[in-house]
């Protein structure tokens, strides 16, 4: 394993000067297709992109046209049929399973449409599931898992049901989990597609803060061009190709 | 994560879908009760034969008995002078011992004492010139030790004759309490060779609990059984008088059970056939056993199906948290701990499960001997199902085991879920 990967799990708050000159994501040529034989159908047909250090990047585009598919790519739930994806410089394909499980752990966060809440269990439980996957203590996960709900001053839910909250505070809830890891990264799709106009402006106005505050990357997946043009840059997707980029003229 | 936390994730997990749970967990019970009692069933009956042999102390003495010579044929048997009538089965023989055969025992390697054993037939027992009742002398075994009521067990070297009656007898006989019969003098008859009825007194010194043991007979001392048998023997030509069904020939124990082995080697090759008691038990052990394995037969078949329950919960359990081995998946829980995870709640469930059908099992086990104690007097010290540690525990890790087993079907589709499949949505 390169120092990097190790880099990577470690997850950092700590940002060497290094780093900054290679992407945190780079990806070229990715292609990927679902299914084989005559039913199998092209969802990315060969994709170039990179992501730097605390950029935030929106990934626009029609239903259908490969969004989710590119996210999970970039996210490592999924294997590209070809192409490549490099992380830090390194490239992802050479990792184990047990690696790719241990850098999704530590340096990625999931906000998705739907919470995936498990309705039964506790907020607290609910927030501190990425570190109980990490191995960390309960005491240790109680602590980080207060912190984290503070940020987004719904600590006094703690102990609540998850059933029991509404729509908006079970997403503070979800982005509480996707940060409690400390993570690089926060892959969020559709974050808002679930929410008001005004619960969503909220959650839109955490996950900025979060980006520019503590410099976490930020991925998100929406065809709502409000929230995309609130991001460093939009991508534009289509049939699998990147139809258009742009950077916002700040 | 944690190997504590994947514990009680699992326990936690196996109890959200409380009714399912309860009614998988019932099917284990039945399965782990019903096994239980039969395992408790042979228990207690084995136990209560290990325990007569032990209270009968005499291990060291073995009944040997003279091989019959031919082989056993479909035809009819040859005429044998020497054959005498063998207690057993209607119609069983075997072939008499004479005082030669007695030498010829002594004289085997092993043996420390031989005793040929006269078995009388006694007519009636009476006390005081009252009713006279039918009495049987029990087979009578050398360093045997009766349950007594009261008085003592009867004195081998004592002088004058001696027997222990049957608790049974002390009222009929008009002797009082059991402690006053203590001490009474009884008349026994029996009758000789020429069909004369003879009478001889005996000291009662004991007064015996109804057990396995005495079969309801007396025991007498030596000095009264020789008595006994010479009256019985007297006028019948000496031929008749020295021929014995079987002897008690005492041997040392200090070599275990291959020296015990040796030295029936050594009496079957001399023409003798020598049994230990708990050779003679051992068989009645085997038929229990047997039994005992048909009935858990049919308790491993109600666990089977329950095992079947377990596949089908835990089939529910996936399909409803799809989206949440999706969602651990994605944050980097390895397939290895997903499959953990559901075999484990497999195991909490097969232990809850057999842990209740054990605990329920004791239970009815002791309404059972509680019943059967009054039903079953005539056998005291028996306790109809008892429970041995080693035997509960196989119950319980037999369950879990099974549990596991059932378990892995539907762990390992939990296991190779797709994270991305679970959590797509649109
Ligand atoms: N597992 C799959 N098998 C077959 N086709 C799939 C699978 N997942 C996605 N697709 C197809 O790939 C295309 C892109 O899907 P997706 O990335 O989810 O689009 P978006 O998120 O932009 O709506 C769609 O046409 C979808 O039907
Ligand atoms: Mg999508």
């Amino acid at each position: 394993m390169s120092p990097r990967v190790g880099h990577v799990i470690t997850s950092g708050n700590t940002r060497e000067a290094a780093d900054v000159v290679s992407p945190l994501l780079s990806v070229s040529n990715l292609h990927k297709t679902y299914g084989s034989g005559p039913s199998a159908f092209e969802a990315l047909k060969g994709l170039d992109l990179d992501i730097a250090e605390g950029e935030s990047i929106a990934i626009i585009g029609k239903s259908g046209s490969g969004k989710s598919t590119l996210m999970h790519l970039l996210a490592l739930l999924d294997r590209p049929t070809s192409g490549s994806i490099m992380l830090d410089g390194t490239d992802t394909s050479r990792l184990s399973a047990k690696q790719l499980n241990q850098t999704r752990n530590s340096a990625f966060g999931f906000v998705f449409q739907q919470f995936f809440l498990n309705a039964q269990a506790s907020v607290l439980d609910n927030v501190t599931l990425p570190l109980k996957i990490a191995g960390v203590g309960r005491r240790e996960r109680t602590a980080q898992g207060i912190a984290a709900l503070a940020q987004l001053e719904i600590d006094d839910k703690a102990g609540n049901r998850a059933n029991d909250l509404s729509g908006g505070q079970k997403q503070r809830v979800v982005i509480a989990r996707a940060l409690i890891n400390q993570p690089r990264v926060i892959f969020a799709d559709e974050p808002t597609g679930n929410l008001d106009t005004a619960t969503g402006a909220v959650v839109e106005d955490i996950l900025f803060d979060l980006n520019r505050r503590r410099g976490i990357n930020l991925v998100v997946v929406t065809h709502d061009e409000e929230l995309a043009s609130r991001c460093d840059r939009r991508i534009y997707i289509r049939d699998g190709l990147i139809a258009a980029r742009e950077a916002v003229a700040a | 994560m944690r190997g504590v936390d994947v514990l009680s994730t699992a326990f936690k997990n196996a109890f959200r879908s409380r009714l399912r749970t309860s009614l998988t967990v019932l099917a284990i019970f039945i399965g782990a009760f019903t096994l239980s009692l039969t395992n408790g069933l042979g228990t207690g009956i084995n136990q209560y034969i290990d325990d007569t042999v032990a209270s009968v102390g005499v291990d060291d003495v073995m009944t040997v008995t003279k091989a019959s010579e031919e082989e056993p044929t479909d035809g009819p048997a040859e005429y044998d002078p020497n054959q005498i009538a063998a207690d057993g089965a209607p119609g069983a023989t075997a072939t008499a011992l004479t005082d030669d055969d007695i030498d010829t025992i002594a004289g085997i390697d092993g043996v420390e004492s031989v005793e040929p054993s006269k078995s009388v037939m006694v007519d009636y027992v009476r006390h005081d010139d009252g009713t006279r009742y039918q009495l049987s002398v029990a087979e009578f075994v050398p360093g045997m030790r009766i349950e007594l009521v009261s008085g003592e067990q009867v004195d081998l070297d004592a002088s004058d004759p001696e027997l222990v009656l049957p608790e049974s007898y002390v009222e009929p006989l008009d002797l009082g309490s059991a402690a006053d019969a203590v001490g009474q003098t009884v008349v026994l008859a029996v009758t000789d060779a020429t069909g004369e009825q003879v009478t001889t007194e005996a000291t009662v010194v004991g007064v015996a609990e109804p057990g396995v043991l005495t079969m309801g007979g007396a025991v007498p001392n030596d000095v009264l059984a020789a008595e006994l048998y010479d009256l019985q023997t007297t006028g019948a030509p000496e031929a008749e008088t020295t021929r014995y069904a079987e002897a008690s020939v005492s041997f040392d124990t200090s070599g275990g059970a291959t020296q015990t082995e040796a030295l029936q080697d050594r009496l079957a090759d001399a023409g003798f056939t020598g049994s230990t008691l708990e050779d003679q038990l051992g068989t009645i052990t085997a038929v229990i056993d047997g039994i005992v394995l048909v009935l858990n037969g049919f308790a491993v078949i109600a666990l089977v199906a329950a095992g079947i329950g377990i596949v089908n919960t835990l089939f529910m359990a996936v399909q409803e948290r799809t989206r949440e081995v999706g969602l651990m998946k994605a944050m980097g829980l390895s397939s290895g701990r997903v499959f953990s995870l559901f075999s484990i709640e497999a195991v909490v469930i097969g232990l809850v499960g057999s842990a209740l059908g054990v605990l329920g099992a004791v239970g009815a086990g002791q309404l059972v001997n509680g019943v059967s104690g009054d039903l079953l007097a005539d056998l005291p010290g028996l306790t109809l199902i008892a429970f041995d540690p080693v035997g509960v525990a196989t119950v319980v890790l037999g369950v879990m085991a099974i549990a596991f087993l059932a378990g892995t079907l539907p762990a390992l589709r939990a296991a190779r879920q797709d994270p991305i499949s679970s959590l797509r949505y649109e």
